[in-house]
């Protein structure tokens, strides 16, 4: 979009200005065969050092391909094309260079995937792996790496870490190599740490561990996180705040005590009301959304969520002809009711079967 | 969740074993086994929903094969309606067929992608031979709407459904026989949360319809618990624990099982604080089941493990003052004063 010489350049007047990571309208589409897939639609949102921000949806929902936009991993795709703003400490990344976008990736901004074992390279070992992200960011020796990587696997908690460095991936269990991975992620110290879906594979005990190791290296490298999950219990576990993206648009974006004690959107309402809790009373019968995601290929129009939402057509025609604008400042909703039949709606409705 | 009418035992497992025999070498000699399913005795009575819940590598998707018969048990007894079906063949086993199905957790891997969807579900009617009065195709189509996908898709073939119509048409599948028991393996976890609740919510509806008797595999403690009557915990191939449904989440007394539900992440971002703080945290990995612990297998992440975990194995027995259906396999079970107040549920009941 911007092409602004001095993009990618810190003016004197910015610094502190800018939050830590901005995104702003970031608009991902991918051209196949079968049509324009609309991965991501006009997104925006902050995080700050130290912040976690938690991304939830369901599947072709968007969170994974709003996290690998900010990584610049669109890049390599023929098909893909960005638009908007990725402003990463006061650094734009969509418009940068392919070796910018390099240079940060691995180095200021780090990922750990869903499944390690696709994630990390078969044939080298573990401790290889971790060298290499250390030495091609820092011009360390193989020795000094060698200790860093060593060091990097005691601090995420692997036993005898001498030892595994030259073992390979699948050498070590789920919850050992998701660690490792961590361990690769963080040695470069990043300031961004993008967590896509770390725990699902692993069992309920060792994603505990793994949760609880996030955010303890959070606060001793202070870093910003960014967590997506399908899992509404681990992103009120971690998350300071919360985007809840639906049909590649973000729904629902504010704290993580407001979007769960206060939730404003009829979709929201049902990610809340499908979940069997450990902390409520058992209920007859759970309260699904009614339907199925979107194809991204054909969003419905107007309001992406309108055949699956109960409240539609309140509004006139609007939830079919118009796409709701997220509004409403620090806890903002993409929706067309108004806020005062949507709180009635959730007190009367939907609160006394959460 | 249902009214047990008749309390007759559907099914009875007593130390039932499936050892995973190691060979090495050209000859194929046996050098150790991977001892899956290490013992269980489980009744499962007609019409009730029995969880049975645990980890990776705890041995409960091997006992949900073995309690189908696709496996054959190394050791110990299965009786089904009062007939031993432990070491029946394959030929005996197939009229039994009809009365236990499975439902698979993969939708993806589950169904053979060359087939359609109208042969897939039609399939067991055919091999069983039974008759359809108004032809396989009507029969399938209703099938089909039973689980609320629409007949109309009967020529399709799976890459063309969405895992939780996948997973439907698995469920058509196990129901084409109008069998007793079904023993669900992981049945909603390769699914959305939205896609779970539909289905969970059809897996009950099916039940009272057709006074259905289930086993519910699964990892997720919080849809068992919605969905069951009774649930078990297994660990390293046994059965740590097992009680009534609201008995257990309430009190549970295994420390595995106290420390599985205080890792269940809440989505209650208010509790947060509260909720790392009386979190019990397992360490390390679970050992290997090619050479389990002595004694109490738990014992080695235990935090209450002593010498005589060590050298005794603690039976699947009633402890403290539980009612007899609450039997907990621990030398030091977890007493009330012990679980801290937050991470049991509100205690109002269900």
């Amino acid at each position: 979009m911007s092409t602004d010489s001095l993009a990618g350049l810190t003016l004197p007047g910015d610094r502190n200005t800018r939050p830590f990571l901005e995104v702003k309208d970031l608009t991902v589409r991918f051209e196949t065969d079968d049509g324009v897939v609309q991965a991501v639609s006009n997104s925006s949102f902050v995080v700050e050092k130290g912040k976690t921000l938690g991304i939830v949806g369901e599947s072709g929902s968007g969170k994974s391909v709003t996290s690998l936009a900010v990584l610049g991993l669109h890049r390599t795709r023929s098909n893909a094309k960005v638009d908007g703003q990725i402003w990463l400490d006061d650094e734009e990344l969509v418009t940068a260079t392919d070796e910018q976008v390099r240079k940060l990736r691995g180095g200021k901004m780090a990922m750990i995937f869903q499944d390690p074992l696709s994630a990390m390279h078969p044939y080298f070992t573990v401790g290889a792996q971790i060298v290499e992200a250390y030495r091609v960011h820092h011009g360390a020796s193989r020795k000094d790496a060698r200790t860093r990587a060593i060091d990097m696997l005691a601090r995420v908690g692997i036993p005898q870490p001498e030892r595994r460095f030259s073992d390979y991936a699948h050498q070590f269990s789920g919850g050992m190599r998701q660690r490792a991975m961590i361990a690769m992620a963080l040695v470069n110290n990043p300031k961004l740490l993008i967590a896509d879906e770390p725990t699902t594979a692993l069992d309920v005990t060792v994603q505990a561990q793994i949760l609880d190791l996030i955010r303890d290296l959070q606060e001793e490298f202070g870093s910003a996180v960014i967590m997506i999950t399908h899992d509404l219990g681990v992103v009120a576990e971690l998350a300071d705040d919360v985007l809840v993206m639906y049909g590649g648009k973000i729904i629902e974006r504010g704290p993580a005590t407001a979007v769960f004690q206060d939730p404003q959107h009829p979709y929201t309402w049902g990610l809340l009301g499908s979940m069997p809790r450990l902390d409520r009373d058992v209920r007859e019968r759970l309260n699904p959304v009614k339907g199925s995601p979107p194809s991204l290929i054909n969003l419905p129009s107007g309001c992406s969520f309108h055949p699956r939402c109960p409240y539609a057509g309140r509004n006139g025609e609007r939830s079919f002809n118009e796409v709701p604008e997220l509004r409403g400042g620090m806890h903002a909703v993409a929706c067309h009711l108004p806020a005062e039949s949507r709180r009635e709606i959730f007190q009367q409705e939907v609160a006394p079967n959460l | 969740m249902t009214n047990v009418a008749q309390s007759e035992n559907l099914l009875e497992v007593t130390g039932l074993q499936k050892h995973f025999p190691i060979t090495k070498g050209l000859f194929k000699r046996q050098v150790g086994a991977v001892r899956a399913v290490d013992g269980i005795d489980l009744t499962v009575r007609q019409g009730e929903t029995v969880g049975l819940v645990g980890e990776s590598g705890c041995g409960k998707s091997t006992a949900g094969r073995l309690f189908t018969r696709i496996l054959e048990p190394t050791d110990g007894k299965i009786t089904f309606e009062g007939q031993d079906i432990t070491h029946l063949s394959t030929a005996q086993m197939r009229p039994l067929r009809r009365d236990v199905q499975m439902i698979f957790q993969d939708p993806y891997s589950s169904l053979n992608p060359r087939h359609t969807v109208g042969s897939i579900i039609a399939a067991p009617l055919q091999i069983q031979n039974i008759p359809t009065p108004n032809g396989v195709k009507k029969a399938v189509q209703e099938l089909l709407e039973l689980v609320g996908l629409s007949p109309e898709h009967y020529n399709r073939y799976p890459h063309e459904f969405s895992g939780g119509q996948r997973q439907r048409i698995g469920i058509a599948r196990a129901l084409a026989l109008r069998p007793k028991l079904i023993i669900a393996d992981e049945p909603v976890s390769a699914l959305d949360v939205s896609i779970q609740a539909q289905v969970v919510n059809l897996l009950d509806d099916l039940q009272r319809e057709f006074d259905l008797t289930y086993i519910f595999i699964a990892h997720d403690l919080s849809v068992v618990r919605h969905i069951s009557d009774r649930v078990a915990v297994m660990y390293l191939g046994k059965i740590v624990e097992i009680a009534d449904r609201n008995e257990l989440y309430k009190n549970p007394r295994h420390p595995y099982t106290v420390a599985l539900m205080s890792a269940v992440p809440v989505p209650d971002p208010s509790r947060r604080d509260r909720a790392q703080r009386e979190r019990v945290l397992l360490t390390g990995d679970v050992p290997s089941p090619i050479n389990p612990p002595s004694g109490c297998r738990f014992r080695t992440r235990c935090w209450k493990a002593q010498e005589i975990c060590a050298t005794e194995e603690p039976p699947l027995v009633a402890r403290l003052d539980d009612p007899e259906s609450h039997q907990t396999a621990c030398h030091f079970p977890v007493a009330k004063e012990e679980i801290v107040a937050g991470r049991s549920p509100s205690g109002a009941g269900a």
